[in-house]
């Protein structure tokens, strides 16, 4: 699950992690009241006001700008608040914004000259572990860091027993090109971090950048917090953060008939028992020349009901030209999930106006057939996964 | 020959009075697997599908020498039941568990490291060793003895390889499936290598799919190996978009070196003789063993 930056942040300032403070508004004029409140609060003359969408690179789309006063919090916040924010991790559409954070402005004039580093934590899958990595290289693209000065990122792997340890943090530090007051200021930074994305069973903190500003202060004046899905149930107040304005509604949808589901821009819907298999189906798809329009997994009950629902989200895609329905039984017994497809189809009359190809394959496969066979209905059967394919040509062409 | 489970495995259930573990140790009874009791804290004493069940896992290494464990308690509990597998010395930990917290596996697999045992999974389908042992939730009848080997990340998936591989008349050594998870016990490399070591296995099905670098390790040291035995791979995901989970929590592309097209490039250049249909993994498998 994503947070918006701005909870992302009150998750990390309840850990002690310094944050770019700001307020959320709704609209142009909650946007100025806020405005004024974050001055009393904190003293900044000017405000960034920043569009609160789950997508990276909202700089870069208009999403993020600077207000000198207070009129122009107003012109912005009333142009973000309500645009269709397109940036290079969204659609063509963009996302639409419902809501601005109003934040200080942390790169004021002073002593020294601000800097921007870039941190992340997250886990290391070659071994297990999670892992800070980071760069002198903040405000930047990680990956075209990583592309073409890889020399510029560090690691730190966490060992799971002890956690952050004291000369790990220094060695962040040190590595940052940092001093006095910065140095110390980095070390809390980074141990604070770690502790909150432990302790709020994170899958992914993405602080880019970590600045200093220009009195040596560290702070995050960003935060992508993707949480661990499998971890919520014990996180019950994070779990009330998802912003379900957020998520395609078909599979906000799909989600809630417990059906696996990914929106993809295809002309061939499918639906199959298993994430491999049905990762394998989409391929298959593709090499009998047409696109798949989604990923759903029925898992390892596919009844009526369940079938049903599976039609009625996949037909809710208009591009959608044929339908392939892949089933491995194995403890699912194909003549049940015959009958599924046989009854879903008839609950559902005149909806189902896209060829149909029914691959079922493994326990009672021959009955299944000859059920889909016997049944009168507009349903194209197979047995094996290269005659499905075929089937799906077919009907394209 | 076979790999990890055999005839002789004595085989507990962990979570075995529970509905799921009642459901697929009835299965692997009536396929013939050797399953010695069950373990559900608060149950011990009692008899279930006519055999013990004990409080803790030690219990049932001591009172009837169980090796080999198979685990199906919901995921907030399954980090500590595969702990307790460990400690007890169990040497074989197979986890069906779907589900399992990414900190809780972080921390087992820690635990677990320099225990002498191998955990499978976790969110596989477990392993079978056709005609002897099955150690999981696959559908026993697919599987035919024979000498192809079957790695794979996905359930149903394995299941698919398996039916190709016998419908050319040929049959399975040992299929593991190790799991899609982000953490898993048995890499791909591990297991290919169980694989290509046993003197019955003549050929292997490596499948993996997009997301992590298990497929180029094994490949990279199947090349190292220098091994003669022919290896057919797989990679489920070309058409997945980058960024998004399909739906095994592993299964996500997150750069360019771990898309299908890459992990089959790799596969290639290590002497790996990869299908890009997922129809034509049997075909392939009869085609290199001639």
């Amino acid at each position: 699950m994503n947070l918006h930056e701005y909870q992302g942040k009150e998750l990390l300032s309840s850990f002690g992690v310094r944050i770019q403070r700001g307020l959320v508004a709704q609209n142009a004029e909650e946007a100025v009241a806020k405005a004024k409140q974050l001055t009393e609060d904190t003293g900044t003359g000017w405000h960034v006001i920043k569009a609160q969408v789950h997508a990276g690179g909202r700089g870069k789309g208009g999403g993020v700008k600077l207000a000198k006063n207070l009129d122009e919090v107003k012109d912005i916040a009333g142009q973000i608040i309500g645009m269709d924010l397109v940036t290079p991790q969204t659609s063509a559409e963009g996302k639409r914004v419902h809501q601005v954070l109003v934040a200080e402005d942390v790169y004021y004039p002073g002593d020294s000259e601000p800097n921007e580093f870039y941190m992340s934590v997250l886990l290391n899958r070659s071994n297990g572990r999670n892992m800070i990595m980071y760069s002198t290289e903040g405000g930047m693209d990680i990956e075209e860091v990583a592309e073409k000065t890889p020399h510029l990122i560090f690691t730190e792997e966490i060992d799971p027993a002890t956690g952050i340890l004291p000369f790990q943090a220094r060695r962040v530090a040190f590595n940052l090109g940092l001093s006095g007051m910065a140095f110390k200021e980095m070390t809390k930074f980074v141990t604070a971090l770690y502790t909150a994305y432990d302790k709020s069973d994170a899958s992914l903190f993405e602080i880019n950048p970590v600045l200093k500003t220009s009195d040596d202060k560290i702070m995050a004046v960003d935060a992508k917090v993707t949480l661990d899905d499998n971890a919520l149930y014990r996180h019950k107040d994070l779990a009330e953060l998802r912003d379900l304005r957020e998520e395609s509604p078909i599979e906000v949808e799909a989600g809630e008939l417990g059906l696996n589901y990914v929106d993809l821009d295809g002309n061939v819907g499918c639906m199959v028992n298993g994430a491999g298999l049905a990762m394998a189906t989409m391929d298959l798809i593709k090499q009998a020349g047409g696109e798949p329009a989604n990923f759903l997994d029925v898992g390892g009950t596919a009844d009526a009901a369940r079938v049903e629902a599976a039609f009625r989200i996949i037909l809710k895609d208009p591009n959608v030209k044929a339908i392939l329905i892949n089933i491995f039984g194995g403890i699912v017994r194909c003549d049940r999930v015959a009958q599924g497809v046989v009854d879903a189809y008839k609950n559902m009359g005149d909806a189902i106006q896209v060829p149909i190809i029914v691959r079922l394959q493994g326990t009672n496969a021959d009955i299944a057939k000859e059920l889909i066979d016997n049944s009168g209905l507009d349903v194209l059967s197979a047995t094996e996964f290269q005659e499905a394919a075929d089937k799906v040509q077919q009907v394209l062409s | 020959m076979s790999v990890l489970v055999n005839k002789d495995s004595k085989i507990i259930v962990q979570g075995f009075t529970g509905s799921e573990g009642t459901f697929h140790a009835g299965q692997m009874i009536d396929y013939g697997t050797n399953v010695v009791g069950g373990v559900t804290p608060g149950k011990g004493g009692q008899t279930h599908l006519d055999k013990p069940v004990f409080n803790t896992v030690k219990e049932a290494v001591d009172k009837v020498g169980a090796d080999t464990t198979i685990i199906f308690v919901p995921p907030a509990f399954a980090g500590d039941a595969i702990m307790e597998a460990a400690d007890a010395g169990i040497k074989v930990i197979i986890t069906i568990t779907e589900g399992i917290p990414v900190a809780d596996m972080i921390k087992a697999s820690d635990y677990i490291k320099d225990k002498d045992c191998r955990l499978i999974g976790p969110n596989c389908p477990g392993v079978i060793t056709p005609g002897e042992a099955k150690v999981g939730i696959m559908p026993g009848f697919v599987f035919k003895q024979g000498k192809v080997g079957i790695v794979s990340k996905s359930g149903t998936l394995t299941y698919e390889a398996a039916d190709q591989v016998v419908k050319q008349g040929l049959g399975i050594t040992t299929a593991i499936g190790i799991g899609g998870d982000p953490i898993i016990g048995t890499t791909t490399k591990e297991a290919v290598e169980l694989l290509i070591n046993d003197p019955e296995t003549e050929a292997v099905v490596m499948i993996g799919e997009i997301g992590g670098q298990l497929e180029a390790d094994a490949a990279n040291w199947y090349k190292e190996s220098g091994s003669k035995k022919p290896v057919v791979g797989f990679i489920a995901g070309e058409t997945a978009p980058a960024g998004r989970t399909m739906g095994h929590a592993g299964a996500i592309v997150g750069g360019s070196d771990d898309t299908a097209q890459a992990k089959k490039k790799i596969m290639r250049e290590c002497g790996i003789h990869v299908v890009d249909s997922p129809a034509e993994i049997g075909k392939k498998v009869a085609e290199v063993l001639g």
